[in-house]
């Protein structure tokens, strides 16, 4: 059932050149003691077979639920022609272009990829990509504990949850001090941000939208962080940058994100995309591979991988990442997403989830029992207070048809009535009614 | 070929794929909005379509092109796994729905998926218990070594040392420094194994590891491994295995039976996965007994009744290394290719990967170099130093390869050999394609001393000649500007 091309003749050539008469002789140096001592592996199938059994299985999850859930990753549409082109074997076959000449196809899409992910964060330098938006947020503190020597990192708690714990989990043996500024009404808590600030600190880490959904405008929390030699990063959402002011124009240091909204299906958690972009002066502390452009022989421009002294492969215990591998396809997907909808298309497609969003504000309100917050400006995203737990809600509204949000309560103490509630471009005004009134029902 | 904002026309619009019914809101308060326009491209469908199908073209791949890039496995990726991945039951799965109070039977088969996955990966690897989370090699090395220092943490041993042999690959010594640690290099004796006198020297109560491939970047099997992972054991180190060449072992040896305490696999590259032109890939870690206790969280557990569950009680878990389950579509590729070539597939997948690799050793031994003259594995390290007398060096070989419609093999790796030429075949590559990749592997051996010229001009018949890296590092040129 295996993929080899080889015919009993030809295997017998082969053993013959290699002088031996066996396969087997090619593992003599594995002594007997050492051989697997169990195997006990099912017997290969069909291609039909294995499609077939895989159907099964894709059939037990639910997919028919009309989705409210975001939460940090989102239900965005997905045009055919990212399918399409990322399906070209040409790409997706390919590894790291570590030999330029026969990757030129793969350089110039990261290189135009870089370019992408600059332009939307408003930033000068972006990588070819980190595994999630949670790995590429660890990985900018510590570019800031590196770049400024300082160990202490200002963290506010509107950020995601999930990446807060990646943050203290993959630095529990470092010596980074994390201190975490509670949110109040959904919001960055600015004076008690700013009274931590001191000269041991290496960065402040913020989110926008917030995990509440809460759209803000940090750039005098910026400036603040700046005065005390400090970095500021933002964690962003690259779908609201079509609308909301950039980590660039509130002057951050470097922003990363999750780029699964660009073209990148949810697939329970991943394959996605981390990207990364930061200011000039901090290129060279970046993490994974970079793509530049430079000039062949004859002067025809061309694309290299480079900076790579920073990298595992030269610099080994030194680098300032481990990564390797990254999530090319996955950045590949995002900017032939971004391309495919174009600059207006994208601005479009902000202020689509905008008006959505706003919409179900309005028509929930209307439900009686429910209170939606409107404490802060919001996005796409948006808490609301129910009358009851809202994980009793969701299971009866699960039952009804509808993912309808995310209960806060699992994250955020004392907040078990809250659900936080995603309205992307792709939820009809209809859908939104009928999520209304079912909530009304179940109530 | 012109980039993408090089191909923007004002005013012209791909179709729209937004459209709400909604009425217009009252706009935000604008210090919140964006004040500089971005300059993203407006393009037709048609225009983006034909700029990325040509540029797949300027690609050598798998598909394509033999690609023997010694330690990434390129072998043929089947095509039903990417069918598979795009079925609307896995691809439309919102994570957080099992995470969701009565959501558990919202991702039944994604979790089964997993459940599975992981039973096969112990049986293939003799290891207790796995988590899928890791979302690529270097990233599953981390989470071995993070896993490490919780358990000796756990255990009140105060431990400094991780000690790597010089021929490792380059994440490894990095992925330990990442995670907190010292890293020791143990150098490589003359006959390609690590060596032993320098291992004993260096190992003390103070080592928290040894990270070891396994067969070795040389692509040799060490018949000392055993010997070499209970001296860690007995200084209370715990063993590394980096199954980077897991392919070259499948139903040969098994890491759990040679007393590796941590793996990680490629999916990538032993079971199958594409490349993604350098990633997705995924790097599930699997760890004997006495660490099955700081795995990541969250667990997949199986119920009585055979539903299937996430568990997050894990009072001594390293915590969250993903934000869920980890590169789930690529792990249902690899389900799916283990499933479809089973028990026997997998061993001849082994088999005629050494089988290659070895016919391209003795082939070409009277024209290379070959600093450790054995039996090899899944691949085999030649060395250009003969060739480099002449000028012609690994890189221009490289060149002169892809001239000919090869994707050259690793070079300049492992850094413990001159000149590296590290060429891993695959078991996907037939005779045919080995014999005419060989010619002109002999044929560049015979211009080295001829006419080294010619080698060293390649590649003429590329979008490229080669490129200029010194320029592209010194005057860093990282984006399009208007």
């Amino acid at each position: 059932m295996s993929y080899v091309p080889h015919t009993q003749e030809e295997i017998g050539q082969m053993l013959k050149i290699i002088g031996i008469s066996s396969v087997e002789e090619l593992f003599k140096d594995i002594p007997k003691s050492l051989r697997a001592k169990s195997f006990d592996l099912p017997p290969g199938m069909s291609e039909f077979e294995v499609t077939g059994r895989l159907k099964k299985l894709a059939a037990k999850n639910a997919t028919g639920l009309v989705n409210f859930v975001g939460a940090g990753f989102y239900d965005h549409f997905i045009p055919a022609a990212v399918d399409a082109l990322v399906s070209r074997s040409e790409f997706y076959t390919a590894y790291t272009p570590y030999q330029p000449e026969c990757s030129q196809g793969w350089l110039q899409a990261i290189y135009e990829y870089q370019t992408i992910i600059c332009e939307l964060t408003g930033l000068d330098v972006s990588n070819a990509s980190l595994y999630d938006g949670g790995t590429a947020l660890y990985e900018a503190a510590m570019m800031a504990v590196r770049s400024t020597g300082r160990n202490k990192i200002i963290v506010d708690s509107g950020v995601n949850l999930i990446y807060r714990t990646m943050l203290y989990s993959y630095t529990s043996n470092l010596s980074v001090e994390f201190v975490e500024i509670p949110v109040v009404h959904g919001q960055s808590s600015r004076d008690e941000l700013v009274k931590h600030l001191d000269d041991k600190t290496a960065a402040v880490i913020m989110q926008n939208p917030n995990f509440f959904g809460a759209v803000d405008d940090h750039s005098d929390v910026v400036e603040k962080v700046h005065k005390f030699g400090a970095l500021a990063i933002a964690s962003v959402y690259p779908i609201s940058l079509g609308m909301l002011k950039s980590p660039g124009e509130m002057g951050f240091d470097i922003a990363t994100g999750e780029g699964q909204s660009l073209g990148i299906p949810l697939s329970f958690g991943g394959p996605y995309l981390g990207f990364m972009a930061a200011k000039q002066e901090l290129v060279r502390q970046m993490p994974g591979r970079i793509v530049g452009a430079t000039v062949d022989t004859d002067g025809k421009r061309g694309f290299v991988l480079t900076l790579q002294t920073r990298e595992q492969h030269i610099r080994r215990e030194k680098a300032t990442s481990n990564i390797c591998s990254n999530e090319a396809l996955c950045a590949l997907r995002a900017a032939i997403f971004v391309a495919l909808i174009g600059k207006e298309g994208l601005k479009e497609l902000a202020e689509h989830n905008y008006r959505n969003a706003e919409f179900a504000k309005d028509t929930l309100s209307k439900v009686s029992g429910v209170e939606v917050k409107r404490s802060s400006p919001t996005f796409n995203e948006f808490t609301i207070l129910l009358p009851r737990p809202a994980n009793e809600v969701v299971y009866r509204m699960i039952e009804k048809g509808f993912a309808p949000g995310f209960p806060l309560g699992k994250f955020y103490k004392g907040m078990d009535n809250y659900l936080l509630v995603a309205v992307t471009e792709k939820r009809t005004k209809e859908e939104i009614r009928k999520f209304s009134d079912s909530l009304e029902a179940v109530l | 070929m012109k980039l993408i904002f090089e191909k923007h026309k004002e005013g012209r619009r791909g179709p729209s794929h937004a459209k709400t019914g909604a009425p217009k809101a009252k706009g935000l308060d604008p210090k919140y909005l964006r004040k500089k326009d971005t300059n993203l491209p407006s393009l037709s469908e048609l225009d983006v379509v034909r700029h990325y199908t040509n540029l797949s073209r300027l690609n050598y791949s798998v598909d394509t092109n033999f690609y023997p890039l010694g330690s990434c496995t390129m072998k043929y990726n089947p095509k039903f796994t990417e069918r598979i991945a795009l079925f609307e039951g896995f691809s439309d799965v919102h994570p957080l729905l099992p995470q969701l109070s009565g959501g558990g039977v919202l991702a039944q088969g994604s979790l089964e998926v997993l459940y599975e996955t992981e039973r096969l990966l112990s049986e293939i690897t003799g290891m207790k218990a796995f988590t899928m989370q890791p979302m690529a090699g270097a990233h599953g090395e981390l989470t071995g070594v993070m896993l490490i220092a919780a358990y000796h943490k756990d255990k009140g041993r105060r431990r400094k040392f991780v000690l790597v042999p010089d021929s490792s690959h380059g994440t490894n010594p990095a992925s330990a420094a990442i995670a907190g640690y010292q890293v020791i290099v143990i150098p490589t004796g003359k006959d390609g194994y690590m060596d032993l006198a320098e291992y004993k020297k260096k190992l003390n109560n103070e080592t928290a590891a040894v990270m070891l491939t396994c067969p070795d970047t040389l692509g040799i099997f060490n018949p000392h491994i055993k010997e070499i992972a209970d001296m860690a054991h007995e200084a209370g180190a715990l063993v590394y295995y980096d199954g980077a060449n897991l392919n070259a072992m499948l139903g040969k040896a098994r890491p759990g039976d040679l007393g590796f305490d941590v793996v990680h696999i490629n999916l990538h590259k032993t079971f199958g996965t594409p490349h993604g032109g350098g990633g997705p890939g995924a790097g599930p870690v699997g760890v004997s007994e006495k660490l099955v206790e700081y795995l990541p969280i969250s667990r997949v557990v199986r119920r009585g009744d055979g539903t299937y569950a996430l568990d997050y009680q894990a009072h001594k878990s390293i915590g969250y290394i993903a934000p869920f389950y980890g590169n789930f579509g690529v792990i249902l590729k690899a389900y799916a290719y283990m499933l479809r070539l089973g028990r026997e597939g997998l061993i001849e997948a082994a088999e005629m990967a050494v089988l290659n690799a070895n016919y391209c050793l003795a082939k070409l031994k009277d024209y290379y170099d070959l600093p450790y003259d054995r039996t090899c594995m899944h691949e085999c390290v030649f060395s250009a130093s003969r060739q480099a007398k002449n000028g012609v060096h690994a890189l221009d070989i490289a060149k002169y390869l892809i001239d000919r419609g090869y994707h050259p093999p690793t070079i300049y790796f492992p850094l413990i050999v001159k000149e590296a030429l590290m060429i891993e075949p695959t078991e996907t590559e037939s005779k045919d394609t080995l014999d005419a990749f060989i010619d002109v592997m002999i044929e560049i051996a015979r211009l080295a001393e001829q006419d080294p010229t010619k080698i060293k001009e390649a590649p003429l018949y590329m979008p490229v000649k080669r490129l200029d890296e010194t320029k592209a590092a010194r005057e860093p040129n990282l984006r399009w500007r208007p």
